[in-house]
């Protein structure tokens, strides 16, 4: 098989998140940059499919702050080929993003068989436009579906069956011709850890390729007018105090509530 | 007059989704402050029936046709399309659901119209709708407008009450042809949820972790104070992602909805994906080192501490009232 997967990332919303002066995007001088866990998940689900029926995984990324990292850890987990589109991507939306990657399709450095599957995160935090993997079909003109949880394929009649999520644990089972391309939400086992010292000796053994893109043309299809933090004060009552004093008054509003 | 707004329902297994109400009433609000008409569209196998408690849209229209019982995003996004241009319909809504993804992005292609994803508000200023979306896990809000109002956006669930969207009105509705290839993707079957050792939506207490339980080896600590509470412990979609918790344990947009009596969250941030799943919970207390996390926006009480710190004097601090009894 080839396997193509996008891997897309996204601020860490752990560490505090500010608003740049202007007030329509992140400030970046702080942002810490992550892997978008649905991505991380599709890596994980392309290097499974790899082990079920063979073939090349290559993983495709945007420059961004950590993607070195990024990279070599997919190497180390088993793709074969990492490719890096060098330029200052931050704030890109994903039609724009999906049309950076169909030129890589265009220019023949990404080629599509009947037996390809591209894959990409489900939808991504700052997905204001929508997920990549519906954008990028569109514009490859190949099926697409999201939500993705399980996929096996047929490698002589080049059909997969895909596993969608609806809601409730309710599932959906799909028969999806390749080439195709796939919203990941979770692999069918979660993301193998890989230890340091494999990605260091990764660094060390093989080179990422990098590509040159051009930026494609941006249209403003919408005007973004303010970009602010959510008020999260809401209606709690912080409860403070030594651990034993928040403790104890929790037990107290449980016993009031009738829950002890 | 404005171009028409376009609620687009969502149904499962022939059965109407709240967000379709919740769309409705939020389309009904611009509708009548645009003096624009709100339309509504129904697409699928036998679902004539449904669109008769649409009434609340000016135009019920339904699409009903064999070999549409479950459409690929591709064949919706095409129907709509047309529809879109036999009706004039400026602004699309969209449920900004698991059945509903990627219909959006591939109308937005085949329209060339802008798609505006995780609306959680809207309000029209000066005749401008300024929609108003959550990014960064509902950390950041954006507020957005739409060229001439045109577009489609999909609307966050449980962000706008269904109850807005419901009328005593019974419709009559209009049936609408519109040419649309076959699809390559083919749906097969659904898959039942797997039977869980307990059913978390029928549990008076539950004991959630997030990401900040860290490790499966600390679920124990959860499974404690869950014991002496007499509840069970569910979590969010990272925790069962990891396999620290099984499937039906999953609290969100793609587990159960729960109402507990006490949702008590240890380590979780209040992903919107996950709040979906339990903000009608009745007492909700979070516990979470991050005083930036979404979850104390609706929780009652809140302790902004590490949860190793205050679980284990909570599980002794429970057991000394139940034995104070």
């Amino acid at each position: 098989m080839n396997i193509v997967v996008f891997l897309k990332m996204v601020p860490d919303v752990v560490e505090e998140l500010e608003i740049s002066s202007d007030e329509k995007s992140l400030d970046t001088e702080w942002l810490r940059m992550i892997i978008s866990e649905p991505c991380e998940h599709a890596l994980e689900q392309a290097i499974l499919m790899k082990e079920a029926y063979g073939g090349r995984v290559t993983a495709i990324a945007l420059e961004s702050p950590e993607i070195d990292d990024v990279l070599y850890t997919a190497l180390a987990k088993g793709a074969d080929r990492a490719i890096k589109l060098p330029g200052d991507w931050s704030g890109i939306s994903s039609p724009l993003e999906a049309q950076i990657y169909s030129t890589l399709v265009s220019e023949g450095i990404v080629g599509i068989t009947d037996e390809t599957l591209i894959l990409t995160g489900s939808q991504a935090i700052d997905d204001l436009t929508g997920e990549l993997g519906a954008y990028l079909a569109g514009m490859l003109d190949l099926p697409y579906i999201g939500v993705v949880t399980g996929v096996t394929v047929d490698t002589t009649s080049k059909q997969a069956t895909v596993f969608k999520e609806f809601s409730g644990g309710l599932k959906g089972e799909f028969g999806v011709p390749l080439p195709a391309v796939l919203g990941i939400q979770a692999a069918e086992k979660p993301p193998r850890y890989v230890p340091v010292a494999k990605i260091r000796a990764m660094m060390k053994s093989i080179q990422y390729e990098t590509r040159q893109v051009s930026p494609p043309a941006v249209s403003a299809r919408f005007t973004a007018k303010k970009m602010f933090k959510r008020e999260v004060t809401g209606r709690a009552e912080m409860l403070k105090g030594s651990p034993e004093e928040i403790s104890n008054r929790i037990a107290d509003i449980l016993a009031d509530r009738g829950l002890l | 007059m404005a171009g028409g707004i376009l609620v687009v329902s969502e149904h499962l297994r022939l059965e109407l989704a709240d967000i379709t109400f919740e769309m409705l009433g939020a389309g009904k609000k611009v509708a009548d402050a645009l003096g624009a008409p709100l339309y509504s569209v129904t697409i699928g196998e036998n679902i004539a029936p449904l669109a008769l408690s649409l009434g609340i849209a000016d135009t019920v229209c339904v699409i009903d046709r064999p070999h549409l019982s479950m459409p690929s995003p591709d064949t919706i996004a095409s129907l709509l399309k047309g529809f879109i241009e036999q009706k004039g319909i400026s602004l699309t809504m969209i449920g900004g659901t698991n059945l509903s993804m990627g219909i959006g992005p591939l109308l937005s292609m085949k329209c060339q119209l802008p798609f505006i994803n995780f609306c959680t508000a809207l309000r029209v200023e000066e005749g401008t709708i300024v929609f108003t979306s959550q990014l960064f896990g509902g950390k950041i809000l954006t507020d957005i407008c739409l060229s001439d109002n045109r577009g489609i956006v999909s609307l966050y669930p449980g962000a706008f009450p269904p109850e807005g969207g419901r009328s005593e009105r019974t419709a009559a509705h209009e049936s609408v042809d519109i040419p649309v290839e076959e699809s390559k993707i083919a749906f097969k079957r659904f898959i039942e949820p797997e039977a869980g050792d307990v059913d978390i939506a029928r549990q008076d207490v539950l004991i959630a972790i997030g990401r900040g339980i860290q490790n499966q080896d600390n679920v124990k600590l959860a499974e404690e104070l869950a014991e002496i509470l007499g509840g069970v412990v569910c979590g969010s979609r990272p925790v069962i992602d990891q396999g620290w918790l099984p499937l039906s344990r999953q609290v969100g947009k793609s587990g159960k909805i729960v109402k507990p009596r006490l949702y008590l969250a240890l380590g979780v941030s209040g992903a919107p994906e996950h709040i979906e799943g339990m903000q009608n919970s009745e007492l909700i207390i979070p516990i979470n080192t991050d005083p930036g996390a979404p979850i104390f926006g609706l929780a009652h009480f809140g302790v902004n501490e590490d949860i190793f710190d205050i679980v284990p004097p909570l599980i002794e601090a429970v057991k000394a009232r139940k034995g104070d009894r």
